[in-house]
């Protein structure tokens, strides 16, 4: 701790950081455009200035910029002296030079860091005469908008995109007062992360465009503290709504996770929420047509369903004469823990299926008791520190990219250490990142691929999954003898073990990351020997880092659920429907992404009744007999479990419309019927007492109750919203017209919703967001949105950010269910291809002229919700057959051909793309897009060429199949449906 | 033969060109006495000994700034557990307007850098050196290129120099053209790739430099004379200032003067000598209003500091800078608002676009300067403008760009401020 006095007063401050993040930090209010606090300084807008005296006696002082100046004890220092502030409306005036005064159609205003910059320094009267300078704009895709006469040239955008995030894509050009940030020429910015560019820039050059589809000032948004649910990690949200419509998604800053900065998928993809495939009531089928009900009518139904006897008397058909047995219910991994439990518990566990395929439930379970094993519970924070890592079967940048962007991190911190040595500040970012230019990174890479993250690493190798569990096996063999050999091996992949265990033994934190992507339970084995491997050999004090990437973001949650079950997969429910008549309640679950088509057709046959909740309409809900509206993340309260065992709380963002429900609200309107009378789902009666049964339910569920528990209103005055001290406000104080929103329905202001359920109000009173949390609070609340008097964009939670950092653990909408623990793992798996069970997992056989056909996920189009969403559609790529050039001039085949390939006995028709970074003998197809998403992967399948390469024009002469021109592939984004059909004929 | 070696000890940078100012082979340079301290060094000195000569010669950086030349060597981490590579660089990205000395100096005798180069990388124990050369130097290219192959033949670069232990690569490097390259930091970016722009000091480039290693970066100038140094001596050098500076430098003179040109004297010549004596005064039928002392980015000074000497620290008292030491005239038949502005146009051009004072301020000073010029101007311009020269001052911006831009500006306000009145009363330019 270092004291340092500003304008009179002392202050303890942390050493080791530059005096603008100690202001900040203190709550003082000091401008600054270049600094981040992940980005670090550059000096370069020169807004933080402030004075610093040589000494007690020094009148003069001399100007310092605080984000290049690091804090030292003793230091005196002034913000308001004349000089300073004087020099700050300055660098304001300066910059206004060239800013347009464009704020009443400007996207940012009402948060725009300029604009409060701006009135922070106190310019107002502006001196300048001459013209301002002029750019074009650019179209940069269907995320971002882009208007370069705003520019203040902070260079944050080019320091993010390139030097954080690794993109290529966005430059700056020219120089002096005429540089331009953007692209080489027009196009969808490329990187996953770009739009961080929309909260990185401190003005309105980079805007949300999904946003200005649909605009409203921040003022104006009802916010939540909400998870993302487009990936496993749980990412930390701030969505926004206004008229019922959700309007963006935020960052919301949580330091052990997404820290800052989100991916386009989790930004951009809420707008499944608003899509006109949106479920908004009820349906019943009636006559074979699925006909809109009420609610009421609907939860008689539902409450029919789940009573034989009722459903008996009203039945008049000969087959029910046999007592009717149980429903089943499937439960999904992309439901809320609670949407799951209750579904359990109204079945039964013996008639809950997990709703996954028998492989992904097994490949799930595996993974968790993988997780249940470890020494050390990593967070993607962590991850950043990890100095050696091993990346095994996952594509990071698309299967979970802010964990991809976390193991930039780590490369990036290799520098550290150089510019540490030479005593540059940590922060200061230009001279790390040229002090380490040269330092190399062990990062190694096993996947059937190349990917992004490729050019980053040492070494990397692209092989089957079965051959990358070959040299998993082989890296822990090499770590500890004990662990079996790999026999077969080629030289260089023996040599590679040993290097790969040699730098994992050496590093002070070697980190794992392995995960569902490939769809290989032989991964996560190789990947469990290793860590045990690892950890044996380093002994328990040394920390070994894990991260498994589950495929939804509550995944983990479900497998906690169902981890004592057994056959409780979809396969086991089609089993049971085969045996017996069988109805089903189907929760947030499209079966068809689950298992081949051919399959849940018969399932959905066999079965007498079908029940499904869902928010979204699919194949699986035009089946239904009776369905029921599900609400979606904003309009849900719920718990959602991620990769590292993390439950997370989501707050409804804004009441549901009265003809959806959340899940496992609905379930709980069936349970009070007579005949659930012993169901403990009878017992609850509101979110807390459902949490608060949840835990009691598993011990490793037990944390949950603290969830339960601090966060519920103590105060809460059911007449009211907003009278507990606790209250805090979901809009911003500014919320305008919220009187007025309904006028045109009803002149008469309605009531304003009641969440009796949280802390937070449908209401702009309450306790502000900022305030400060001290140690007699009952645990630090999660911010709706950020704010700071003075400071209305959201770079307000800087100001906030060190304090919550110092006060993780006593977050309230959060617990850790994976305690980290000791346990050694009880035994030795034996290498890929000694096993049993190994041949069940690539189906097919593996002769030429065969590949394995293999999964890879998409950061956009993968994922069932955000895949919906317009701009992640724009962005999705064609489905391409991606395969080696050798193995496509092995088979006659040309770059651009026309491909049938057999999965599940289902006839595919794919474009042939040739990618040398493929792992010859395999062949990747992007998972969860029709109309592959249900097919058994991976697999064996021939490949039968049907046709020559449909381009229609070309540089080089072309010789074109006149079967192929009428088709539909002149699209460059050819109809997946159309595919499909032509596959099925 | 005595003759030319007195001229030697006189002007040893200048004495050996020949009056064609075509470059000297290799085979004259070394018939001069070239290639002499080089030999000196390698075969009778240590690095330690080397860089204590030029420590002892208190040499100057002639670049512009003044800085020891042996201090700045002796922050390079030189001890047998030192990061390698470790580079020298050469900055002949000549671009401050009115000087073209490191021309003369490359273009006439290009080995004179080479062995200037080689001992300094000698001394620091550098194994790479960079010769960063200004767009337009077509001609130096050339001659530095032909003499670079000439050294490494006759054994003066490359793999162990004259047959010792030590090695050293220099490479060319033609600059893309950018006034901010001269900036020793700006110029190590643009070395590696990058966009010209400044990096933060600290840390300084001897300990971070070119792609992260220790870089000491010398003005052509300064690294012309190591070799006279070691070749003649400490002592020598010292004894060879007028006043407090040692050595001898390169003046220059451009304007309305008789013979504008280069002339080497030694530190601390009356500026007068130089104006009257070498420039030959001012052309017929002009009279000199002001000058500014060391290149474009000096302030102003007036004909009543001619008889200052021409040394860092006496020039620094009277309010302006040394720089280049390569004057530039201000007569009476031309305008000083179209003059100022003239200069901030082309700093406002090359401001690399870093930091807001420079980038966004220099344009609109230059906008100020061009509406008083166009008769449009206002008599609070005048105090705009005056409170942007504090505002683009030393410490407030990121480099040293615009406060060496502000400061024919700050000293155009204070010596010629009725001119600019004049203009704005007028609403003209008096001069049109």
């Amino acid at each position: 701790m270092a004291t340092i006095r500003i304008d009179g007063q002392d202050y303890p401050v942390e050493e080791g950081q530059n005096l603008l993040q100690a202001c900040l930090g203190l709550g003082l209010n000091l401008p600054y455009f270049c600094w981040h606090p992940a980005l670090g300084s550059v000096g370069a807008c020169r807004q933080c200035a402030l004075l610093q005296y040589q000494n007690q006696d020094d009148t003069r002082g001399r100007l310092v910029m605080g984000c290049m100046t690091p804090v030292a004890d003793g230091q005196i220092l002034s913000i308001k002296a004349a000089n300073a502030v004087t020099f700050r409306a300055g660098v304001i005036e300066t910059l206004m030079t060239n800013h347009p005064h464009d704020c009443p159609v400007c996207e940012e205003a009402g948060e725009c860091h300029l604009q409060d910059m701006t009135v922070m320094s106190g310019h107002h009267q502006r001196r300048f005469r001459g013209r301002k300078r002029t750019f074009s704009n650019q179209d940069l895709g269907p995320c971002i908008g882009h208007e370069m006469n705003r520019c203040i040239t902070c260079y944050r955008c080019l320091r993010f995109y390139r030097d954080y995030a690794g993109g290529q894509d966005l430059h700056a050009y020219g120089s002096r007062n005429q540089i331009y940030f953007g692209r080489f020429e027009d196009g969808t910015l490329e990187s996953v992360f770009s739009g961080n560019l929309v909260e990185v820039c401190p003005t309105g050059v980079f805007t949300d465009k999904t946003l200005a589809a649909h605009y409203s000032r921040k003022w104006d948004l009802q916010c939540a503290p909400s998870v993302c649910v487009h990936c496993s990690l749980g990412c930390n949200t701030s969505p926004g709504e206004r008229y019922g419509m959700l309007k963006r998604i935020q960052n919301r800053y949580h330091p052990e996770i997404n820290g800052h900065f989100l991916c386009d998928r989790g930004r951009f993809g809420y707008e499944f929420v608003n899509h006109p495939e949106r479920l908004r009531q009820s349906y019943q089928r009636i006559d074979g047509e699925l006909i809109p009900c009420s609610a009421e009518a609907a939860v008689t139904a539902l409450q029919q369903f789940f009573s034989p006897q009722q459903a008996e008397a009203k039945q008049a058909d000969a087959n029910s004469a046999v007592p009717k047995a149980r429903p089943i219910g499937i439960g999904s991994p992309r439901a809320t823990l609670e949407s799951n439990w209750a579904l359990q518990q109204l079945v039964g566990a013996d008639h809950f299926f997990s709703g996954l395929s028998r492989a992904d439930e097994t490949l799930h379970q595996a993974m968790l008791s993988l997780l249940l094993s470890c020494t050390h519970a990593t967070t993607l924070e962590q991850v950043e520190r990890a100095d050696a890592v091993l990346v095994i079967g996952e594509d990071l940048l698309n299967s979970a990219p802010r964990l991809g962007l976390s193991v930039r991190q780590a490369i990036r911190a290799a520098s550290l250490a150089k510019a540490d040595a030479i005593r540059v500040p940590l922060w200061q970012d230009q001279a790390v990142q040229i002090a380490g230019q040269d330092v190399g990174h062990p990062l190694y890479l096993l996947h059937s691929q190349r990917s992004e993250l490729d050019n980053l690493a040492r070494d990397s190798v692209h092989a089957s999954p079965q051959q990358q569990a070959q040299l998993g096996f082989a890296i822990a063999h090499a770590l500890d003898p004990q662990a079996p050999a790999v026999a077969g091996l080629e030289p260089r992949q023996q040599a590679l073990a040993s290097e790969i265990a040699t730098r994992l033994m050496e590093a002070r934190y070697p980190l794992l990351i392995a995960g569902a992507s490939s769809r290989s339970r032989e991964l996560i084995y190789a990947c469990a020997q290793i860590h045990q491997a690892l950890v044996r050999q380093r002994g328990k004090a040394k920390p070994v880092g894990l991260q498994l990437v589950f495929p939804e973001s509550n995944s983990l949650g479900l497998a906690l659920l169902t981890r004592h079950q057994h056959e409780n997969s979809l396969d086991d429910a089609f089993t049971l429907a085969n045996l017996r008549p069988t109805r089903a309640l189907i929760l947030e679950n499209d079966l068809y992404r689950r298992a081949p088509k051919a399959q849940v057709d018969h399932f959905f046959d066999q079965l007498e009744q079908k029940v499904v909740i869902d928010l979204l309409a699919s194949p699986t809900t035009a089946r239904a007999d009776l369905l029921l509206a599900a609400t979606s993340f904003a309009e849900s309260r719920g718990t959602l479990v991620n990769n590292e065992g993390r439950a997370q709380t989501l707050f409804p963002v804004f009441p549901p419309p009265r003809e959806m429900a959340m899940s496992w609200q609905w379930l709980r309107r069936v349970a009070a019927a007579d005949w659930l009378q012993a169901n403990p789902l009878v017992e609850v009666n509101d979110e807390a007492q459902l949490l608060a049964q949840l835990a009691a339910s598993d011990p490793l569920l037990a944390p949950l109750q603290a969830l339960a528990g601090t966060d519920a209103n103590p105060d809460a005055n059911p007449n009211t919203t907003h009278s507990s001290r606790w209250t805090t406000p979901r809009m911003p104080h500014r919320y305008s017209g919220r009187t007025a929103l309904r006028a045109q329905l009803n002149i008469h202001e309605p009531q304003q919703p009641h969440d009796p359920d949280s802390t937070l109000a449908y209401s702009m009173e309450g306790l502000p967001v900022y305030r400060r949390v001290t140690a007699q609070d009952p645990g630090l609340p999660p911010l709706p949105f950020a704010w700071y008097p003075g400071w209305n964009s959201n770079q307000a939670q800087y100001k906030f950010d060190q304090q919550r950092r110092g006060l993780l653990g006593r977050e309230v909408a959060e617990a850790r269910l994976i305690p980290a623990k000791t346990v050694q793992h009880p035994t030795w798996y034996a290498p890929a291809g000694r096993r049993a069970d190994q041949n069940s997992e690539q189906r097919g056989e593996p002769m030429s002229p065969a590949l394995l056909i293999v999964p890879q996920p998409q950061a956009f189009g993968s994922e069932e919700l955000s895949r919906v969403a317009a701009a992640i559609a724009a962005r999705t790529a064609p489905l391409r057959l991606w395969l080696h050039p050798e193995d496509g001039q092995r088979q006659s085949i040309a770059d651009g051909d026309q491909l049938v390939i057999q999965l599940d006995s289902l006839d595919i028709l794919l474009q042939a793309q040739f990618d040398p970074g493929q792992a010859p003998g395999t062949a990747r197809v992007t998972d969860g897009m029709p109309p592959l998403c249900g097919c058994t992967l991976p697999q064996y399948s021939r490949i039968i060429r049907s046709g020559a390469n449909p381009l229609i024009a070309s540089d080089r002469p072309q010789e074109l199949d006149p079967s192929l021109q009428a088709d539909t592939h002149l699209n460059p984004h050819p109809n997946q449906e159309q595919e499909q059909e032509q596959a099925d004929d | 033969m005595t003759n030319s070696t007195d001229a030697l000890l006189e002007r040893p940078l200048t004495a050996l060109i020949k009056p064609d100012r075509s470059p000297l082979s290799l085979k004259e340079y070394r018939d001069g006495g070239g290639y002499r301290g080089l030999e000196q060094a390698l075969k009778h000195l240590t690095p330690e000994a080397v860089l204590k000569q030029v420590t002892d010669a208190n040499l100057r950086g002639r670049g512009g700034a003044g800085f020891s030349t042996g201090l700045k060597w002796s922050f390079m981490p030189r001890d047998s557990g030192a990061p390698t590579p470790r580079y020298l660089v050469c900055n002949a990205d000549e671009m401050e307007p009115g000087t073209f000395k490191d021309r003369l100096l490359m273009e006439s005798n290009p080995h004179q850098l080479l062995e200037g180069m080689a001992i300094s990388a000698y001394a620091l124990g550098a194994e790479i050196g960079y010769m960063f050369l200004r767009a337009e130097y077509g001609r130096a290219a050339a001659h530095l290129q032909r003499a670079l192959q000439e050294a490494l033949d006759a054994g003066y670069l490359g793999n162990n120099l004259l047959g010792t232990e030590f090695s050293l690569t220099i490479h060319l490097h033609t600059s893309a053209g950018r006034y901010i390259c001269g900036e020793e930091t700006a110029l190590l970016n643009s070395l590696e790739g990058k966009r010209a722009t400044p990096r933060a000091k600290p840390p300084f480039p001897q300990v971070c430099g070119l792609f992260g290693q220790p870089t000491v970066v010398n003005n052509c100038e300064t690294l012309c004379n190591i070799p006279h140094i070691l070749a003649n001596g400490a002592d020598w050098y010292l004894s060879l200032g007028r006043g407090a500076d040692s050595g001898t430098k390169i003046f220059g003179a451009a304007g309305n003067v008789r013979r504008p040109g280069l002339w080497e004297r030694p530190m601390g010549t009356p500026i007068r000598e130089i104006f009257e004596d070498c420039a030959g005064g001012m052309s017929p039928g002009y009279q000199m209003r002001g000058f500014l002392p060391g290149g474009a980015s000096t302030d102003f000074l007036l004909p009543e500091h001619l008889d200052l000497a021409m040394d860092y620290d006496v020039i620094g008292r009277a309010g302006s800078r040394m720089g280049t030491a390569s004057l530039i005239v201000l007569d009476d038949q031309t305008c000083p608002v179209a003059m100022v502005r003239n200069l901030t146009h082309f700093f406002a051009q090359e401001s690399c676009g870093w930091c807001t004072p420079c980038r966004d301020g220099l344009p609109w000073a230059e906008q100020l300067l061009n509406e008083i010029e166009a008769g449009r101007g206002r008599m609070e311009d005048l105090d705009t403008l005056a409170w942007q020269c504090r505002f683009m001052g030393p410490g407030n911006t990121f480099c040293a760009l615009a406060p060496g831009a502000a400061e024919p500006i700050q000293s155009a306000l204070k010596y010629f401020r009725e001119d600019f009145e004049r203009h704005i009363t007028a609403k003209g330019c008096p001069w049109h």
